[in-house]
């Protein structure tokens, strides 16, 4: 036999190989696709009752004028929007998002890393450690808001006590209550509760860089430093990335430790989008602004997410890809 | 394998046919009602423990007994979930027959729409008793909602603090009350605290100003042509910059909350860190949930109301306060507004007023008040030529909470009282 007539009998065979099932296993076809039918369903109903409903009538809500009852049955067309986006205390907001997300990235990543590298040495009372540093992040948002916010009572909260019995003196309305500070404040209190999952997820990262390449570098005479420089660090992406889109997300939806602490006050100094749109929508009833806002909100995290996954995760996938 | 998936097909059947059933149920039930089936009376309230919660469902077994084939069903609940199960009920258009409304322009959207019973004719008799307090529960001329208690605002204050600094009398003018403030410094003591967290607390200083400054009728006028252009309401916020200018509040006042924890503005005062705070008939209440032995201020407790201003345009001796009132949702049944007028009676009112519940609007009921210090602000609201009400609650939600963040923001200095007056302005005009 030559080889082309191998091939072809190859091929007849696999040909009638692939159409016997086909033809046999239609219902077996049909038992797959009422299996996910059967699945999938659940999880689509709760996907489309909670998430595509309530997205659906926060639109529907910013196009009218509507105080929470009754009917809605005043159309305002876009009008909500314009109110939104040339309401200085809601441009305003959306700068403060962005110094978080800004802020929250340059202080978190160097620290978080750093913590990490240290952490991930052998040493006496590791795992004490850890914990430590893990514990803020595990704490309730809420219960932490309320303890810092006691903590930075001015003149009776532990701080200003603190700086008092060194001679220091807190500002007059304390560091929350004094609009130059209290951005500045929210962030440090958020850099404390949420570098405990920067470190786990690095931790985490380093445990995947392969010990042959320590060992490699380490016959090659490379210093600690230049280990961590060279070898950790890039090796660390994927999960420095994943962690910065996990940040930039949630700073950008940035509410209940805001609202503890300050309310979005005081002057406006720490309002975010999201304190902005609940206090538009429970306080002032004016449940439209409220939903112009929140889907203004939903279209930046939409494009700053879609932007990242392009142009910061994409690196991810295509190394995978190789 | 195959007999799970059924037990959770059925199931979800079954979940799906019991909510099917609760919704017919309750569409019947709902139409039952407005057609005139007087048997049930649902009510709402909020005094959710203790003696208070006893009382009234005391008085519900009392009407049941009273009305024959009449059923009451009371609702206890924590005021903030009262208030959050009314938005939810009112939306879904299932209010209770009988609940709280707190007057003014949110009872006038309730009104606009369509949720509260016109209860002028029915209840004629109990209404023409309370007049002095009925505007801010009607809608052109039309009364909508019964007040069973309206407190007033004014200076709580510790009496051996003030005393500590050698005040002996309380002052009557703006000047003396900043006279006041300065002794209270000289003597090293902080003069008031207030929850401008929370704005409103702060808010009700410009409010008490717009009192003293402008004349009701201006008022009035201001509101009905969305026209706040009047120069009082200008000088109002002026004479609240003069009394910032002072420097009476506690460190850190931009965010002291109003009510909850130690270093609240009420919880300050109670401790003695403060000594005065302008607050309404509930602070002693909370004065008292803050403190360990549970008395407050105790024999410290002292009151007196919001200063005059020199050549203000007010009525002297008016009072700027609010309160609550019983509604009648609309397709409640007739006998539910003869249930609110029964809450109104002498004999209710007088129970209402001896477990100080509240401060009762009949006037019979006055003399039952027991705690001394409620008396007293009794008798400053009893004899007060006009009540005006919260001006955020009179102006609605949205215009009032405008007002409030814009005077928030001339507590901080980030705004001038003409500032204010604009936010008023344009938020009144958007809310057309």
């Amino acid at each position: 036999m030559t080889d082309t007539a191998v091939r072809s009998a190859d091929r007849a065979q696999a040909r009638s190989a692939d159409r016997r099932p086909e033809r046999r296993g239609q219902a077996a076809v049909w038992r797959k696709r009422a299996e996910i039918a059967l699945f999938v369903t659940p999880a689509l109903a709760l996907l489309v009752a909670f998430v595509v409903v309530p997205i659906a009538t926060a639109v529907q809500m910013s196009l009218y004028r509507w105080k929470g009852f009754g009917p809605m049955v005043d159309f305002v067309g876009l009008r909500n929007y314009v109110s939104v986006l040339t309401n200085e205390v809601f441009t305003d907001a959306v700068v403060h998002n962005l110094i978080i997300v800004v802020g929250s990235i340059l202080l978190q990543l160097p620290l978080g890393l750093a913590i990490a590298l240290l952490l991930n040495r052998k040493m006496w009372g590791q795992g004490l450690l850890r914990t430590i540093i893990f514990v803020p992040y595990v704490l309730a948002e809420v219960i932490a808001g309320v303890v810092w916010f006691q903590l930075l009572q001015p003149q009776y909260g532990v701080i200003d006590t603190m700086l008092a019995a060194v001679g220091l003196q807190g500002p007059e309305q304390g560091f929350l209550g004094t609009p130059e500070y209290a951005l500045w404040t929210v962030l440090v209190v958020l850099t404390w509760k949420y570098l405990g999952l920067a470190v786990i997820l690095f931790l985490a990262g380093l445990q995947g860089v392969p010990d042959e390449l320590y060992e490699a570098a380490q016959l090659d005479g490379a210093s600690w430093w230049q280990v961590q420089r060279r070898i950790t660090v890039p090796l660390l992406g994927p999960t420095m990335r994943t962690w910065g889109f996990l940040s930039m997300i949630g700073s950008l939806q940035l509410f209940d430790m805001v609202w503890i602490l300050t309310g979005g006050g005081p002057a406006n100094a720490t309002t975010t989008m999201a304190t902005f749109l609940v206090n538009e929508g429970t306080k002032r009833q004016n449940f439209g602004i409220a939903g112009a806002a929140s889907v203004v909100l939903f279209v930046i995290a939409l494009v700053l997410a879609l932007a990242y996954q392009k142009f910061i995760l994409s690196r991810d996938s295509k190394e995978g890809g190789r | 394998m195959r007999g799970t998936t059924a037990v959770a097909l059925g199931t979800t059947v079954a979940l799906l046919a019991a909510a099917c059933a609760g919704q017919g149920s309750g569409d019947q039930g709902g139409d039952g009602e407005s057609t005139g089936d007087a048997s049930t009376i649902t009510w709402w309230h909020n005094s959710n423990t203790g003696e208070g919660k006893e009382y009234y469902d005391k008085l519900a077994a009392d009407f049941e007994a009273s009305h024959e084939g009449v059923t009451v069903e009371v609702s206890a609940m924590a005021h903030d979930d009262m208030l959050t199960k009314l938005d939810a009920a009112f939306q879904s258009g299932n209010a209770p027959d009988v609940f709280m409304e707190r007057g003014g322009g949110e009872l006038a959207d309730h009104v606009e729409a369509g949720l509260l019973k016109d209860i002028s004719e029915p209840a004629a008799d109990t209404i023409s008793k309370l007049e002095t307090y009925m505007p801010g529960f009607q809608v052109d001329g039309a009364s909508y909602a019964l007040p069973f208690s309206i407190g007033v605002v004014g200076f709580w204050y510790n009496k051996s603090l003030f005393e500590e600094a050698g005040i002996t009398e309380a002052p009557t003018t703006m000047d003396e009350l900043y006279d006041v403030v300065d002794k209270l410094k000289a003597a090293g003591i902080t003069p008031a605290s207030v929850g401008a967290g929370e704005k409103w607390p702060a808010a009700h200083y410009w409010y008490y100003n717009v009192v003293r400054q402008c004349s009701a009728d201006a008022l009035d006028a201001a509101i009905a042509d969305v026209d706040y252009s009047d120069p009082c309401f200008v000088k109002a916020g002026e004479t609240l910059d003069e009394l910032i200018a002072t420097e009476p509040f506690n460190k850190g006042f931009l965010t002291t909350p109003a009510q909850t924890g130690p270093g609240s503005a009420s919880g300050l005062l109670a401790s003695g860190k403060v000594a005065m705070e302008l607050a309404g008939h509930w602070e002693p209440g909370v004065m008292q949930g803050l403190t360990e032995n549970g008395e407050g201020l105790g024999e410290d407790t002292g009151w007196f109301p919001y200063p005059s201003i020199d050549g203000q345009q007010g009525t002297e001796g008016a009072q700027m306060g609010g309160g609550d009132a019983w509604a009648v949702s609309k397709d409640a049944p007739d006998v539910a507004v003869e249930f609110a007028e029964f809450l109104l009676s002498d004999e209710t009112q007088k129970g209402f007023a001896e477990l100080d519940m509240g401060l009762p609007t009949n006037a019979t009921a006055s003399s039952s008040v027991s705690d001394p210090a409620l008396a007293g602000l009794l008798d400053v609201r009893d004899n007060a030529p006009e009540i005006q009400l919260y001006l955020d609650t009179l102006l609605g939600a949205s215009v009032g909470g405008a007002m409030n963040d814009a005077i928030a923001l001339q507590f901080a200095g980030e705004a001038t009282p003409q500032d204010v007056v604009d936010a008023v302005q344009s938020a009144a005009e958007a809310d057309q």
